[in-house]
């Protein structure tokens, strides 16, 4: 899922500065799972606006609403007569919703709620964690399943680096290193040769580096 | 011999090794450099310059190996993967080549998270055992990483690093190995406090046979204070410095700790030239390069080769 935390109540004020109408705009998807914008978020964060303003005597209206999904337009589209009350919405989306809704309503100012970080797991009730960066080019199939792409600090392909210590990260003590992992899981396998074999240079044009990438089904298009 | 190397000259005709490395300053003084160079004239055979180690800004690895060569000596370029891509690492390869610089050391590079800039965007584009391959293909074959043909073929003895106290230390070997098949033709280790699993390890490398592939240089720092062989310990990742070697600073004076740090320095220095394997020494005095003279004489591995007149730089 995508994962992200919620921006400071006091940065949201700001952007939200000089609006009088606000919508407050979940999704129902991976925000909702990694309880960021979800319809308990958006209650959350719409309660918390309407005690600040009306603590600063400062006439805000707040609207909540939450949607199945803020990346596909039909469900962004069956709140048109909503959205019309209001000057403001904060979308409690990833990065990709927030934009998808700005661009099906040019006219109103869309502003986000969250900082989107990652595509990652549940680790534990509370706890997520970052597995893939979407680079394009999986290799998890070289690297018994461990992502050194997302995971190790450098993305070392022929890792580990000599800040490997006691299973852990140079730089953060909580962290993984990817490539003890990698060494492990191989041993495990049986694998282990596998782990002489050198990766070659990485065609990163089939990550973000490319460019904005879009894929096509011509056999899907109507 | 396929470079003009100093390193390589000596170690071709069998001899053991000295280098030492020289920390540029953070600022544009070049008289920082040409002090510290002026401490290790006569001393060693080659000097590495550091690529913003530690990830702080610093002068330029090529510019400061620029001044070094200017007085006479055989600058090792450190190349940092951290914060060049292909392009542009490529680019200074060919550069360096071009000022008569002879030796790269390659390097995967801290993090910056723990530097001046933690906020920098890292690059990691290739990573240390893809840019020594990269270097090898230039040089040896002529072409660029993206297959095209070069002019001009950069010479360079190609070095890479190896921490043998970094986990898991089971493929310690196989990573080292892993260099050399890339092309890596000499080896400066990560400093030596525990001379027994450095020992451990080397057996692991000639079990390989990888130290009749590539030259292993020991690396060694001198410790100035028991304060520093703590912070080593305790704060430095993939750093061994067992309890030992604290206990015998902590029993002297605090005004003769750095004394004995040299003294503990020379003898493991000594120590690590009956390895078998074990080609030349990598002395790191962070900071304190004006003792690198003295712990080479107390090793007793002066004077040094003359470089010879193939050294010289081309005119």
């Amino acid at each position: 899922m995508i994962v992200g935390n919620r921006k400071s109540f006091e940065e949201i004020v700001g952007m939200l500065e000089g609006y009088r109408r606000v919508l407050v705009l979940g999704c129902r998807e991976c925000v909702t799972v990694c309880a960021v914008g979800g319809e308990r978020e958006v209650g959350v964060l719409a309660s918390e606006l309407r005690l600040y303003y009306g603590r600063e005597g400062r006439e805000v209206e707040v609207g909540e609403a939450v949607l199945e999904r803020q990346c596909d337009y039909e469900y962004i589209d069956s709140i048109r007569s909503l959205v019309g009350d209001y000057e403001v919405v904060l979308s409690m989306a990833c990065g990709a919703g927030v934009q998808y809704v700005a661009e099906r309503y040019r006219e109103r100012v869309v502003l986000p709620a969250v900082d989107t970080t990652f595509l990652g797991v549940t680790v534990e009730q509370g706890v997520w964690s970052e597995r893939c960066q979407g680079c394009g080019e999986c290799v998890l199939h070289l690297t018994a399943g461990i992502c050194p792409v997302a995971r190790c600090a450098k993305s070392l392909l022929n890792g580990p680096c000599g800040g490997s210590s006691g299973g852990r990260c140079e730089v953060d003590r909580e962290v993984d290193c990817a490539w003890q992992l990698i060494v492990d899981r191989l041993k495990a396998l049986g694998q282990l040769d596998r782990y002489r074999e050198i990766i070659p240079v990485k065609d990163w044009s089939r990550a973000r580096d490319g460019g904005p990438r879009r894929r096509v089904r011509e056999d899907m298009r109507l | 011999m396929r470079t003009r190397s100093n390193v390589e000259r000596i170690l071709e005709s069998g001899g053991f090794v000295v280098t030492s490395e020289c920390g540029p300053p953070r600022g544009s003084d070049g008289e920082v450099i040409r002090r510290k160079g002026e401490w290790l004239r006569g001393v060693v055979d080659a000097v590495n310059v550091t690529d913003n180690q530690t990830s702080v800004v610093r002068m330029s690895s090529w510019a400061s190996c620029l001044i070094l060569k200017g007085m006479g000596f055989d600058p090792i370029l450190q190349v940092v993967c951290r914060d060049r891509n292909r392009i542009a690492i490529q680019s200074d390869l060919l550069g360096a080549a071009a000022l008569g610089i002879n030796n790269v050391l390659c390097l995967s590079g801290d993090h910056q998270r723990f530097g001046d800039h933690p906020r920098a965007k890292n690059v990691f584009d290739l990573d240390s055992v893809q840019l020594i391959q990269a270097v090898r293909v230039m040089r040896d074959e002529g072409r660029f990483l993206s297959g095209e043909e070069l002019r001009g073929r950069p010479l360079l003895f190609i070095g890479a690093a190896e921490n043998p106290f970094a986990d898991p230390f089971e493929i310690r070997a196989l990573r080292l190995e892993k260099k050399v098949r890339a092309g890596a033709e000499f080896i400066q280790t990560q400093c030596i406090y525990n001379v027994e699993r450095f020992e451990r390890w080397m057996g692991m490398v000639r079990e390989l046979g990888l130290h009749e592939r590539c030259a292993i240089l020991a690396g060694v720092t001198p410790l100035k204070s028991v304060g520093m062989a703590r912070y080593m310990k305790t704060q430095v990742p993939g750093m061994d410095v067992p309890d030992e070697v604290i206990d015998r600073l902590k029993g002297v004076p605090k005004e003769r700790q750095a004394e004995e740090g040299i003294r503990i320095c020379v003898e493991t220095i000594q120590r690590l030239r009956e390895i078998p394997g074990v080609r030349g020494v990598h002395i790191m005095a962070i900071e304190w390069e004006e003792k690198v003279r003295e712990i080479v004489e107390a090793a007793g591995l002066l004077p040094r080769p003359q470089p010879t007149e193939t050294q010289e730089q081309r005119t």
